[in-house]
């Protein structure tokens, strides 16, 4: 165990049905405070901060969704992007207005549905989650076939390959140049609410009969499926699940940023969510929401790199591209010193917390 | 006439996708570790070989020597720093480390590089156009397989005919045992990547000849096709990633020459590949057993 997560280590926790009704309570008192800090920053903060805190609450249901395939049920896939980039195509094709539409494809006219049709947001984001949960269903044949770094790579080409397909069929996504003028519609309530929306369903679905036999298939899979548990059908059913909260989120995400192409989409957009879910402790769902927040903001904090920097009377010029460095070195870090992240495979809970300040606390 | 212009053509990118998928193969057939970072290896080794051509004003056989010799020096690098520490570690943390190094290579070019692209000139001998009748080769394009094969040959000469190249085959079938035999396990490896990464940047050299360029994110779509080129013909299999390579090579200008239209969805041929050879022959075309 790693010096960090030592730290975070209260020792054995207290029996929960102790402590129940407490933690229920707390919960509640937790969110009407987060709900009061949210409205806050909407209300005080500039431009800027809200829409970091939007993105923030974007990337927060991405790594919760991503770490359900990656750290609960331990299926190490890379195609987030994939599902990102089809939500996000599917919501903005519907939301358009056919006038914006036709001003948009310019070299080959968008097909019949969707060139006459505009619908609302929330109509637009569940069909493009289903679509997304539909995408990856159909994946999940080939996918699951196979195992481990098999796995990583034949994701990683589906995410390549449906850039490549964004980039090619100009008569739906309109090629390189991609969508513009995407109505501005995604705000800190939309980012937020479905973050708890997913939080939610997925830490369920975690501590469900269903999770359990996730976390089997992660830690045994053989074993897992000796004790009856049919290893396919579960994996695909984290999948699904994944694909469809990643597919809404890219549908907000096209509605916060306005702007949609296939450069968006790449392997890097699946870096950062792994350096999140990495961070915050590969299989912790609260680990990856809070790996999320730091993850924006830090990432904010960070360009400080990249600007002139006067040390001492010693003149550094900016490095742009440096944050990627530093990040990419985070990540090698936190593989090699610290691989359990913030929360390791734990969750966050209250009894955790005031287990832990007891313990602090007491030896303070 | 065409035909055989087409052929050539396959035969070419073939073989750069083998001399790449040669290093994928050996690290994975010892150490069972998808090393991401080849790709951006190969990108570095272009550089290098820029930097000996244009600033010290080398002959590009001296340059493309030198380059070998510095980037199988990066491969060590690479290995020693991020994935020695974590040779106990679950192989995902090592795949993960891998992506990490990858994209660090990748930025550190963009910072210390540049993002514009550097032409990258071809050397006389390699310039010139053959011409036989309606056919019209550049030389380069034939000296390309004929190079692949020498060095081929002289790989399956090091790991069938030399005492390292006999730790290696025992390496990959039991890592541990052979550590039990008082082989020096670590230094086999620093090898096996030493000869990959010397193999990708000869391949990524000829590679910046073909298309005249050179950019910090060059390596990324020869790296991932190559890999796929290395399970194509049987993951760590030295001849067939030579086969994989020289097959993926020539579906990809088969498809753009039979099928115009398609020619966009080029870079997705290797992944429907992929899928494909993974569901229906997992070992690949030489089939040796899979882990896991």
């Amino acid at each position: 165990m790693s010096r960090i997560s030592r730290w975070f280590d209260p020792g054995p926790l207290p029996a929960q049905s102790e402590s129940r009704g407490r933690d229920s309570g707390l919960t509640i008192l937790g969110c009407l405070g987060l709900a009061a800090l949210l409205w806050l920053i909407q209300a005080q903060g500039g431009g800027y901060v809200v829409h970091m805190t939007t993105l923030a609450g974007l990337f927060a249901v991405l790594a919760v969704s991503y770490n359900l395939i990656n750290g609960v049920t331990g299926q190490f896939s890379l195609e987030p992007n994939a599902f990102v980039a089809c939500g996000a195509y599917v919501t903005a094709l519907l939301t358009l207005s056919p006038a914006e539409k036709e001003m948009t494809f310019i070299l080959e006219p968008l097909i019949w549905p969707f060139a006459v049709i505009s619908l609302s947001l929330p109509v637009a984001l569940v069909i493009a989650g289903l679509v997304t949960t539909l995408m990856a269903f159909v994946m999940g044949f080939p996918v699951f076939r196979v195992r481990g770094d098999y796995l990583a790579i034949v994701t990683l080409g589906f995410g390549e390959v449906i850039r490549v397909i964004a980039n090619n069929a100009q008569s739906v996504t309109n090629g390189p140049l991609g969508l513009k003028g995407i109505p501005h519609l995604t705000n800190i309530w939309w980012a937020w609410g479905l973050a708890a929306v997913t939080l939610f369903v997925v830490m369920r679905l975690v501590n469900s009969s269903y999770g359990r036999a996730l976390k089997a298939i992660r830690e045994d899979e053989v074993a897992a499926e000796a004790m009856g548990i049919n290893a396919f059908w579960h994996k695909m059913l984290a999948f699904t699940v994944s694909a469809f909260f990643e597919g809404v989120a890219g549908g907000l995400l096209g509605h916060l940023i306005t702007t949609i192409s296939p450069s968006l989409f790449t392997f890097f957009l699946t870096f950062n969510l792994l350096i999140i879910i990495v961070v915050g402790g590969l299989g912790s769902t609260t680990g990856a929401v809070l790996a999320a927040v730091l993850f924006t903001f830090g990432g904010e904090w960070l360009r400080v790199v990249e600007e002139p920097l006067d040390l001492f009377g010693l003149d550094i010029p900016g490095i742009p591209g440096m944050r990627m460095v530093v990040f990419s070195l985070i990540l090698m870090a936190c593989m090699i010193f610290a691989r359990q992240g913030i929360l390791g495979k734990h969750e966050f809970s209250w009894r955790w917390l005031i287990a832990l300040a007891r313990r602090r606390g007491g030896r303070a | 006439m065409d035909a055989l212009q087409q052929i050539i053509n396959g035969l070419t990118l073939g073989s750069l996708y083998a001399l790449i998928a040669i290093g994928y193969t050996m690290v994975y057939g010892i150490l069972r570790l998808i090393n991401f970072a080849h790709g951006d290896v190969l990108m570095v080794g272009c550089y290098l070989a820029w930097f000996g051509a244009v600033m010290f004003g080398l002959p590009w056989w001296a340059a493309l020597m030198g380059s070998m010799a510095l980037t199988a020096l990066l491969g060590v690098l690479i290995d020693q720093g991020a994935y020695r520490p974590l040779r106990q570690a679950p192989r995902i943390s090592a795949l993960i480390t891998a992506i990490g190094v990858s994209f660090l290579l990748e930025n550190l070019g963009l910072v210390v590089f540049g993002g514009r692209p550097k032409a990258f000139e071809r050397p006389e001998i390699f310039n010139q156009i053959l011409q036989w009748g309606d056919l019209r080769v550049l030389s380069l394009s034939l000296w390309v397989p004929v190079i692949t094969a020498l060095i081929l040959a002289g790989l399956l000469l090091i790991i069938h005919r030399t005492r390292l190249g006999m730790a290696m085959r025992a390496l990959s079938r039991d890592m541990v045992t052979v550590q039990l035999m008082g082989i020096d396990t670590n230094r086999v490896v620093a090898a096996t990547f030493a000869l990959g990464s010397a193999l990708a940047a000869a391949g990524g050299i000829f590679w910046a000849m073909k298309y005249p360029q050179i950019n910090p994110l060059m390596g990324v779509l020869p790296g991932l096709k190559a890999f796929v080129a290395a399970v194509l013909g049987g993951i760590g299999n030295v001849t067939g990633a030579l086969l994989g390579g020289l097959v993926l090579g020539m579906s990809e200008i088969l498809l753009v020459a039979w099928l115009p239209e398609l020619a966009g969805y080029r870079d997705a041929l290797a992944f429907v590949l992929l899928i494909g050879i993974l569901i229906f022959r997992p070992t690949g075309i030489m089939g040796e057993e899979l882990p896991e």
